[in-house]
C-alpha cells in the first residue's frame, strides 16, 4: 500500500470558526454501548449501520437470484435439497424424489430480488452509507444538520427491512407481482396469492422505507447547503458531495409520489375504490371496479422509478470520480462539466419516466416526447464517460481494489449505457420491451455498475471507517473475478433478448422461439454462482479486515486532497478534535505546480489561482 | 446434490484464497512493501489490457456465434411488413453504439495501462480543456438527434392506427385478443367483419368474453384456438384483458402491446410471410436442421415443426410463462377455407339455451324455475374452475 510521506497537516493559517468545545467531545454522545453502536447519532456510525445492513440484504437478494438461476439453468435438476429452507415452495415428487420450485415462489423470488436490490441495497446501502459518511467529513461539518433525524432515518430503514423480511414467511407467500407491483395483479389476492398479506407487508415496508429516504435526504440537503466549512463554496465541493446532494433532491421529490401510489393502491385493495382497477372479471365473478386506470399507477410508479435509477447511479458516479482522480494522481477532468452533467441528469430524470411505458397502452404520440428527453440524457452521460477516460490520460495510476473497481465501473457504464440508446428509442423498444435485453441493460448499467461504485467506495474509505485497510490481494481477486463474472452473466442475455425471449419466465421450454438457449442458461447460472462466491470472499475480507486488517498509520494514506483525510485516524463524534479546518481551494489539486497533491486546507500562494476554473 | 458439491468446493476455494491473501501480505512485508506494490501495479495494468483484448474478442466471437439472433439477420427476419423497419433501426443503432463501445473501451483500458504508476513520472496537470469538451458534447448530440428523428419517424409509422378512409373488411380486418390467467381467447368477427359488443359483467362460464347476445353482430363471432391470418392483409388486433395486465406479443412480427382490463389497446400489422415460407427459410440454417424432439432423432426437424407464436410479455401471475397460442399465416384461399369451417360461438354454445335472448320468446317463458336451476348449475361450474385454478 502506498505510504505517501505526508507532513502532519500543513500549518493552518486560518481556522474555520470554532464551534467546538472540548466538553462536547466524547462522553456526551457516546456514553454507553447502546448509544454508541445502536442508537448512535454519529453520522459515521450510522453510515456503518447502513453499510452492514445493506450487505445483509445484498446477500439475501443474491441468494434469491441463485435459486431462480438454478431453476432457469438446470430446470431438470432436483431442488429437493432446498426443501429444508424453502419448505412448501419446493414440491417433491414422491415417486422420483424430484424437487421442483413452485412457480408462485419463483415469481416471489424475482420480485423480492428486485425490491431488495433496488431499494435496500443500492439506495439505502449505497447512498445511505456514503452520503452519511462523506457529507460531513468532506464538507468540514461536525455531523449532519440533524443527527437525531439521521438516526431515525436508519431505524426507519431497519423497520422497513424487518417488515419485508417478515413478509418472506407469510403463509400465502411474499409478494410476487414484480418489483414494479403493477395492479391489477398487485391489487387482487384472487390473481396471485402473493398479492394478499405479502403485498400488504410489502406496501407497509416501502412506506417506512420512503420515510427513511426523506429523513435522510432532507438532512443531506440541509447539511450541504448550511454546514460547509469556511471557504468551502459549492464550486469547491468534491464531486461525491455534488452527487449525493443531487441524489437527495431527486429522492425528496420523487419518493413521496411512490407513497401516493401505494396509498391509492391500498384504498383499491381494501376500501373498494377504483383508482387503478376497471372492468375486471376474476375468480368467476365480475368485480365492481369501474373507471380506474392501471396505466395511472404506472405513471405514478415510474415518476419515482426513473429518478430512482439515478438515485442509484449518481452516488456511484460521484464515488468513481473521486476515486479515479485520487488514484490517477490527476484532477478530475472537466470538474464543471461533471457538475453540470450531474445536474442535467438530475433534471432530465424527472421527464423521461414514460419510456418504461411505451408498450403500456399510453397514446403513441406521447411517447415521442419521452423518446426525445430519454435520448438527450445520453449526452451528459457520454460527457461523464469521456471525462473519466480523460482523467486517466496522462495520470500516474495506482492500481488497487478501489481504482480497479472504478475502472470497471466505467467499462460497465459504457456497456450498459449504450444499450439504453436502443431501448430509449420507442420503435426498437417494441421488440425489446420486457425481454432479456432489458434485463441485460439495467443489470449492467445500474446493477453491476452501481455495485462497482459501491465497492470502489468501500475499498477507498474503509480506512476512514474502520482505521484499517482491507486486504489488497483478496480485493484484487474480488475485482477480477467479479469483472469477468459479471460480464459472463449479463452479456449473453443480450443475445437471448434479441431472440425475443421475454423476462420473468419460469421456464424456457414452453415456447419454440425460446427453447434454444439451454446451454447458455446453464453457463449464466454457473457464472452467477461463481460471482456470488466472490462476493462471499469480499464479505470475509470485510469482516477479517475490521479486526485484523493492516492498521492505518498515517492520516492520509492515499495522498488525497479532501477534508476527511485531515481528521484523526479514528475520529470521534465531532470529527475534528480541534477547530474545523478552513478550505482554500478546490478538491482536485493533484500534480499542480510540480507538487503531487495539495490538500484543500492549504492556502493559495500569492498569485496562484484556484484550479479547475 | 451436484449443486451442493459445487457450493462446498467454492467455499473451500474461498478459504484458500483468504490464505493466499494473508500470505501475500506477509510476503510483501518481507520483500519490501514498495517493491511488491509496484510489481502488483504493473501486473494489474497488464491484466487490464489482456482483459480488454479478451473482452472485445469475446464480444466479436459471441456476436458472430449468435449472429442468427440479431434482428433482421439469418432466420431472425421479421415476418411483418413494417417489422423490418425495427430491425434496420436496431442495426443502425448497433452500428453507432458499436463504434462508441469499441473506442471508449479501448481508450479506457489502454490509458489505464499506459499511464500506470511509474517511478519518477509526474502526472499531467490537466483540469479541463474546453475545446475537447465541446467536441465530445456536440458529437453525441448530433448522433442522438439523428437517432431520435429516425426513431420517431419509424415509431409513428409503426404505431399509426388505420386511417378513417380505410374500410373494415376490405382494406383491413379486425380481430380481438383477450388475455386472462393464463391463456388468450381469440375472437374473429365472422362474415360481417364486425366484432360485436361486449360487457365484462356478462362474462360467465358459458360466455367467456361477455358478449352481448342482443347484439346481432356478436352472433357470427367465433373463438378459434389459434390465430390464422391471410398473408398480405392488414390486421388490426384489438387487445384487452379480463383480469390483470397481459401483453400481446408476437415476436416474429415485432408486435407487442399491453392488454389492459377496462382500457382496450390495439396494434396494426400486416403479415408478409406465410408459415410455410418461413419454415422454408429456416430449413437453410443448421440450428433448425436438428430434430425437434431430441429423444426422437429421426423425427421431424425443428424447421418442420416451426410455428409462429403468441406469448405474454407482461407479468400476470404464476402461469405467465405458459400463455402460448399458435399463429398461422396462410394464403388468402386457405384462410377462406379455414374460416368457412369455423362455427360461431353463439351457434355452438348459446343458441337454444337459456342464455339466448330469443330463448324465452320461443319457449314463451315456460318454466322460470328451470332457468334458475340452470343458473345454479352454472355457478357451481364456475366455482369448480376457480378452485382448479387455485390448485394449479
Amino acid at each position: 500500500m502506498a505510504e505517501i510521506k505526508h507532513d502532519e497537516l500543513i500549518v493552518q493559517h486560518e481556522h474555520g470558526h470554532d464551534d467546538h468545545h472540548d466538553d462536547h467531545h466524547g462522553d456526551k454522545y457516546q456514553s454507553s454501548w447502546l448509544t454508541h453502536y445502536i442508537f448512535s447519532m454519529d453520522h459515521k456510525m450510522i453510515a456503518r449501520q447502513f453499510l452492514i445492513t445493506g450487505m445483509f440484504w445484498a446477500v439475501i437478494g443474491a441468494l434469491m437470484s441463485l435459486v431462480f438461476r438454478l431453476q432457469l439453468g438446470y430446470p431438470e435438476e432436483s431442488l429437493a435439497w432446498l426443501k429444508p429452507v424453502l419448505g412448501k415452495w419446493i414440491t417433491v415428487d414422491a415417486a422420483t424424489g424430484m424437487g421442483t420450485l413452485d412457480p408462485q415462489f419463483y415469481y416471489a423470488l424475482v420480485t423480492m430480488h428486485g425490491t431488495i436490490l433496488v431499494f435496500f441495497v443500492l439506495t439505502a446501502g449505497l447512498s445511505g452509507t456514503f452520503s452519511n459518511l462523506l457529507i460531513p467529513l468532506q464538507l468540514g461539518a461536525r455531523d449532519m444538520a440533524s443527527p437525531m433525524l439521521n438516526m431515525f432515518s436508519y431505524w426507519f430503514f431497519f423497520l422497513a427491512g424487518a417488515i419485508m423480511f417478515a413478509s418472506l414467511f407469510v403463509n400465502t407467500g411474499p409478494f410476487s407481482g414484480g418489483w414494479t407491483a403493477y395492479p391489477p395483479l398487485s391489487a387482487l389476492p384472487q390473481a396471485s396469492s402473493g398479492s394478499g398479506a405479502g403485498m400488504t407487508l410489502w406496501i407497509l415496508s416501502l412506506v417506512f422505507f420512503v420515510v427513511s429516504v426523506l429523513l435522510g435526504g432532507i438532512n443531506y440537503i440541509t447539511t450541504v447547503l448550511n454546514l460547509r466549512t469556511k471557504g468551502m463554496s459549492m464550486w469547491r465541493m468534491p464531486l461525491t458531495i455534488w452527487a449525493f446532494f443531487v441524489t437527495a433532491i431527486l429522492g425528496l421529490l420523487s419518493f413521496p409520489v411512490l407513497v401516493s401510489a401505494m396509498l391509492l393502491l391500498t384504498l383499491d385493495r381494501s376500501l373498494g375504490t377504483s383508482f387503478f382497477l376497471s372492468e375486471i372479471f376474476i375468480g368467476g365473478e365480475a368485480l365492481d371496479y369501474v373507471g380506474g386506470s392501471p396505466v395511472l399507477y404506472q405513471h405514478l410508479f415510474w415518476f419515482l422509478g426513473h429518478p430512482e435509477v439515478y438515485i442509484i447511479i449518481l452516488p456511484a458516479m460521484g464515488i468513481v470520480s473521486e476515486v479515479l482522480s485520487v488514484h490517477s494522481r490527476k484532477p478530475i477532468f472537466g470538474y464543471k462539466a461533471m457538475v453540470f452533467s450531474i445536474l442535467a441528469i438530475g433534471v432530465l430524470s424527472f421527464i423521461v419516466w414514460a419510456h418504461h411505458m411505451f408498450m403500456s397502452g399510453v397514446n403513441p404520440f406521447i411517447s415521442n416526447i419521452f423518446v426525445i428527453f430519454t435520448l438527450i440524457i445520453a449526452v451528459p452521460s457520454a460527457v461523464k464517460v469521456f471525462n473519466w477516460i480523460a482523467t486517466l490520460y496522462g495520470g500516474n495510476i495506482r492500481f488497487n481494489a478501489a481504482s480497479l473497481f472504478s475502472i470497471g465501473f466505467v467499462s460497465m457504464f459504457i456497456s450498459g449505457g449504450l444499450t439504453g440508446i436502443f431501448l430509449g428509442n420507442s420503435a426498437i423498444d417494441i421488440q425489446m420491451h420486457d425481454t432479456y435485453f432489458v434485463v441485460a441493460h439495467f443489470h449492467i448499467v445500474m446493477g453491476v455498475a452501481a455495485f462497482f461504485g459501491m465497492f470502489a467506495g468501500i475499498y477507498h474509505w474503509f480506512p476512514k471507517m474502520f482505521g484499517r485497510f482491507m486486504n489488497e490481494t483478496m480485493g484484487k481477486i474480488h475485482f477480477w473475478g467479479t469483472m469477468i463474472g459479471a460480464y459472463a452473466v449479463f452479456w449473453p442475455m443480450h443475445y437471448i433478448g434479441m431472440a425475443g425471449f421475454p423476462r420473468r419466465y419460469y421456464s424456457f421450454a414452453s415456447f419454440d422461439f425460446t427453447s434454444q438457449f439451454v446451454g447458455m442458461n446453464k453457463f449464466i447460472t454457473v457464472a452467477a454462482i461463481i460471482v456470488f462466491a466472490l462476493q462471499v470472499l469480499f464479505i470475509i475480507n470485510f469482516i477479517y479486515s475490521i479486526y485484523k486488517g493492516k492498521k492505518m498509520t498515517t492520516k492520509n494514506p492515499w495522498g488525497a486532497t479532501t477534508l476527511e483525510w485531515t481528521t484523526p485516524i479514528n475520529p470521534g463524534h465531532g470529527n475534528w478534535p480541534g477547530a474545523i479546518p478552513a478550505v482554500h481551494r478546490w478538491a482536485y489539486d493533484y500534480g499542480k505546480d510540480g507538487k503531487e497533491f495539495i490538500t484543500q486546507v492549504t492556502p493559495l500562494e500569492e498569485g496562484e489561482s484556484d484550479g479547475g476554473h | 446434490m451436484t449443486a451442493l458439491v459445487i457450493i462446498l468446493t467454492l467455499i473451500l476455494v474461498a478459504i484458500i484464497v483468504v490464505q493466499i491473501g494473508k500470505l501475500t501480505e506477509l510476503a510483501a512485508v518481507i520483500r519490501g512493501e514498495e517493491e511488491a506494490r509496484m510489481a502488483s501495479n504493473n501486473m494489474n495494468a497488464k491484466a487490464l489490457v489482456v482483459f480488454m483484448v479478451l473482452f472485445l474478442a469475446g464480444c466479436i466471437y459471441t456476436g458472430i456465434y449468435y449472429s442468427d439472433q440479431f434482428l433482421g439477420y439469418g432466420p431472425h427476419e421479421s415476418a411483418s411488413e413494417l417489422g423490418g423497419k425495427i430491425d434496420t433501426m436496431f442495426n443502425v443503432t448497433l452500428f453507432f453504439t458499436g463504434i462508441v463501445f469499441v473506442i471508449t473501451q479501448i481508450l479506457l483500458f489502454w490509458y489505464s495501462y499506459k499511464y500506470r504508476e511509474q517511478k519518477g513520472r509526474k502526472a499531467l496537470y490537466m483540469p479541463h480543456d474546453n475545446k475537447l469538451e465541446i467536441v465530445w458534447t456536440v458529437i453525441p448530440a448530433v448522433v442522438m438527434t439523428f437517432l431520435v428523428v429516425y426513431g420517431l419517424d419509424t415509431w409513428n409509422t409503426l404505431m399509426a392506427d388505420v386511417s378513417p378512409d380505410e374500410v373494415l373488411g376490405e382494406d383491413y380486418m379486425e380481430i380481438e385478443a383477450v388475455g386472462h390467467q393464463f391463456a388468450w381467447t381469440i375472437r374473429y368477427p365472422g362474415d360481417d367483419n364486425i366484432l360485436g359488443e361486449r360487457d365484462y359483467r356478462l362474462i360467465s362460464g358459458t360466455n367467456p368474453l361477455g358478449q352481448n347476445w342482443e347484439d346481432e353482430e356478436n352472433l357470427d363471432d367465433f373463438h378459434p384456438n389459434e390465430i390464422v391470418l391471410p398473408v398480405g392483409k392488414k390486421v388490426r388486433v384489438r387487445i384487452t384483458a379480463k383480469d390483470v395486465l397481459h401483453n400481446f406479443y408476437l415476436p416474429h412480427f415485432r408486435v407487442k402491446m399491453d392488454a389492459i382490463p377496462g382500457l382496450p389497446t390495439y396494434f396494426v400489422f400486416t403479415p408478409t410471410t406465410t408459415t410455410e415460407e418461413y419454415r422454408k427459410r429456416l430449413s437453410e440454417y443448421p440450428e433448425y436442421q436438428q430434430p425437434a424432439d431430441p429423444t426422437e432423432p429421426d423425427g421431424p426437424q425443428r424447421w418442420e415443426t416451426f410455428e409462429y407464436e403468441l406469448a405474454c410479455a407482461e407479468l400476470c401471475g404464476k402461469g405467465h410463462f405458459s400463455m402460448r397460442r399458435i399463429v398461422r399465416i396462410v394464403s388468402q384461399d386457405e384462410y377462406e377455407a379455414w374460416k368457412a369451417e369455423q362455427q360461431s360461438f353463439y351457434s355452438m354454445n348459446v343458441e337454444g339455451t337459456p342464455e339466448d335472448p330469443s330463448y324465452s320468446e320461443v319457449t314463451d317463458a315456460t318454466d322460470v324455475e328451470n332457468t334458475d336451476t340452470e343458473e345454479t348449475e352454472e355457478a357451481s361450474e364456475e366455482e369448480t374452475t376457480t378452485t382448479e385454478e387455485a390448485n394449479q
